[in-house]
């Protein structure tokens, strides 16, 4: 005797694999992406192979062949890369100490305000503040530690300094949260089996911590290599802080080429695709499961 | 593998407090551990038992006293200074590293050579039998397994003293028997000095060579299991320890031990606790299974049914007095709701502790 199993309405299976009237939910996002982020960026990536003169791949070639150009690769890596070092080697440490405080609101309040401030006020405030005729300059020579003033601005250190400020935050915050996601007893039992605060560090914190920092790295990067305000206010937009976004910035608004600026656009895109995936890639050999010391 | 702190003969805790703020978590608390002892500190949630564990591990400062390890004054030291292992609540496992790692990692902070670690953590492993599993990670095991590894890396270091912070108490019901029985054999294999924290007293009277009460930050009563079972020092001690039923009375007469307590027209015989006069208010302490019913007329307490539990050999039954005090009480038929009964149980075995008023 053989029956057939009743089989299960659609609409069931559909939900068992989370289908359902709440998917629905998901449309206006989905259209929103798609409208603002997917359908320019497909816009301008087909724009770059149109060209004004010369075959599709003739932007590319240019970019390619013209060291003004493709040096601002090197240029925008050569910031992006050591200020999101920095501001990690600072966050790390500040992280650490806030953790551990009763008061943290007030603290974590102050070092996140640069990031409300902007991008250009900060850049207005350290012209004042690091000029020659600056604070900065006139305490060093007031204390005899320099003669003359320090040149900090419209170079490197400029803008260096001004994507710290306005980086650092964001770093703090997210590598806090990180940090905060850590079971403390796993340092109580680092320290009852006999590990000090640097070893402790070194083989229990850190190495839960690395997951998180290394998302912490990617977006921090990010960031950084898409700088444009700080660059033209406080590097010098000709020479040495010619970023990537001036030349695609140039391409568009003063040689009114679109197809360049795409190709450029582009080009900005893969370089920071390539680091992230290669960081990502590195951080899954790491371990990645729950920060906490048992089923609790 | 054996515990061999050669140099340490007791553990004594001199007037240990702690304050959070305004609150007293711990107040006085003086207490001698001789080596190898078991020792439980038992109270209920907040009583301090917890807080006496970090002060000696040196995760939390104290605010008053001190601890010494004979002649030696650790509660200066810091936690990674006093070489004792803990086993935590949560276990506390390092989720990143196998379970070898885990266990060997007190072994490696202390410098010991990697050929002696493999050694030392393969027989620490079959200690707790876990061979065949220590290349997981901590994730990958059961809380059981778990437990085990915690326990395995805490003594693996051989240490001094092993302190426990409830460490069954993420257990289900059935892997808690078994893990209990596991402690006592490991510690009866190694002898190590150990201080077990725990709310339940069932735990407590199986494990311990010696339980400590604490209540309120207080230690109420230090005792052996059973003496702590059957002749507790105070009213709450005994509430603690199973003495449940609670009726309050006037003593009648005391002499020798012993007294009748008039709780009503009643007049109840038992054992007195403490110092208790003639004419006083005092409270009788019962065991629900001491508490049977007897034949109407017999001298007894008198109560109204509420309800009666089956609990398979026999029923428990619920009733409530006259003044509105709740009895528990051993049945061996159920009742109906509402019924009158009396109440009685054997002089030796209620308890007479003065109150008041």
């Amino acid at each position: 005797m053989t029956t057939v199993a009743p089989s299960i309405p659609l609409k069931q299976r559909l939900a068992a694999r989370g289908l359902d009237g709440l998917t629905l939910l998901v449309v206006p996002a989905i259209l929103f992406v798609l409208l603002l982020f997917i359908y320019p960026f497909l816009y301008g990536l087909f724009l770059s192979f149109e060209p004004k003169a010369g075959g599709v791949f003739a932007n590319y070639q240019r970019f390619f062949s013209d060291s003004f150009l493709y040096g601002t690769i090197a240029t925008t890596l050569w910031l992006a890369l050591p200020v999101t070092i920095v501001t990690l080697a600072l966050a790390i440490p500040i992280a650490f100490r806030v953790r551990l405080m009763r008061n943290q609101r007030l603290l974590t309040t102050i070092l996140v305000i640069p990031i409300t401030l902007g991008t250009v006020l900060v850049a207005e405030g350290l012209l004042n503040y690091l000029g020659p005729q600056g604070w900065f300059n006139r305490t060093l020579m007031t204390l005899g530690i320099i003669s003359s003033p320090v040149k900090l601005l419209h170079n490197y250190w400029g803008v260096m300094l001004s994507l710290v400020i306005t980086g650092f935050p964001f770093t703090f915050l997210l590598t806090l949260s990180y940090l905060s996601g850590i079971d403390p007893a796993l340092e109580n039992a680092g320290a009852t089996l006999g590990a000090g605060p640097w070893e402790r560090f070194k083989h229990i914190l850190f190495p839960l911590l690395l997951p998180g920092l290394a998302i912490t790295f990617c977006l921090s990067f990010v960031q950084a290599f898409s700088v444009f305000p700080s660059a033209v206010l406080l590097g010098a937009p000709a020479g040495p802080t010619r970023v990537i976004s001036i030349a695609a910035y140039q391409a568009a608004f003063e040689e009114y080429d679109y197809s360049m600026a795409s190709a450029v656009a582009m080009i900005m895109a893969v370089v920071q695709l390539a680091i992230v995936v290669a960081v990502l890639a590195a951080r899954g050999l790491l371990y990645r499961g729950p920060a906490g010391g048992g089923k609790g | 593998m054996t515990i061999n702190a050669a140099s340490f003969r007791e553990l004594r805790l001199d007037r240990l407090s702690r304050d959070f703020g305004s609150h007293n978590a711990l107040k006085d608390v003086s207490l001698t551990i001789g080596k190898g002892e078991f020792i439980a500190l038992l109270g209920p949630s907040g009583c301090g038992k917890s807080t006496t564990l970090n002060l000696i591990a040196g995760l939390l400062p104290a605010t008053g006293g001190g601890i010494w390890l004979d002649d030696k004054r650790i509660d200066p030291l810091r936690p990674e200074e006093r070489g004792f292992g803990m086993v935590f609540q949560n276990y506390a496992l390092f989720p990143h590293m196998s379970v070898n790692r885990n266990i060997g990692f007190g072994l490696k902070m202390r410098g010991v050579p990697k050929a002696e670690i493999d050694r030392r953590v393969a027989e620490a492993a079959a200690l707790v039998r876990l061979q065949g599993q220590t290349e997981k990670l901590p994730g990958q095991l059961s809380g059981g397994q778990q437990q085990r590894v915690a326990i395995a890396r805490a003594i693996v270091v051989e240490p001094p003293l092993v302190l426990m912070d409830e460490p069954l108490s993420n257990l289900d019901a059935k892997l808690r028997l078994e893990m209990r029985a596991e402690i006592r054999r490991i510690h009866n294999t190694l002898g190590a000095t150990t201080i077990y924290v725990t709310h339940d007293q069932e735990e407590a009277l199986s494990l311990a060579d010696r339980i400590v009460v604490l209540r309120d930050g207080v230690v109420r009563q230090v005792g052996t299991p059973e003496d702590l079972f059957s002749r507790p020092d105070h009213l709450d001690v005994a509430e603690f320890m199973g003495f449940r039923n609670k009726v309050k009375g006037k003593v009648a007469n005391a002499a020798d031990g012993r007294a009748t307590v008039a709780v009503g027209d009643a007049q109840i015989a038992g054992r007195t606790r403490t110092e208790v006069t003639a004419g006083a208010g005092a409270w009788l302490a019962i065991r629900p299974e001491d508490l049977q019913p007897v034949a109407a007329g017999q001298p007894g307490l008198d109560a109204q049914v509420v309800s009666t539990e089956f609990r398979g050999r026999e029923f428990v039954g619920f009733a409530r007095m006259a003044d509105g005090t709740d009895l528990s009480f051993l049945a061996h038929d159920k009742l109906s709701p509402g019924e009158a009964v009396t109440l009685a149980a054997d002089p030796d075995r209620v308890l007479v502790y003065g109150a008041a008023a």
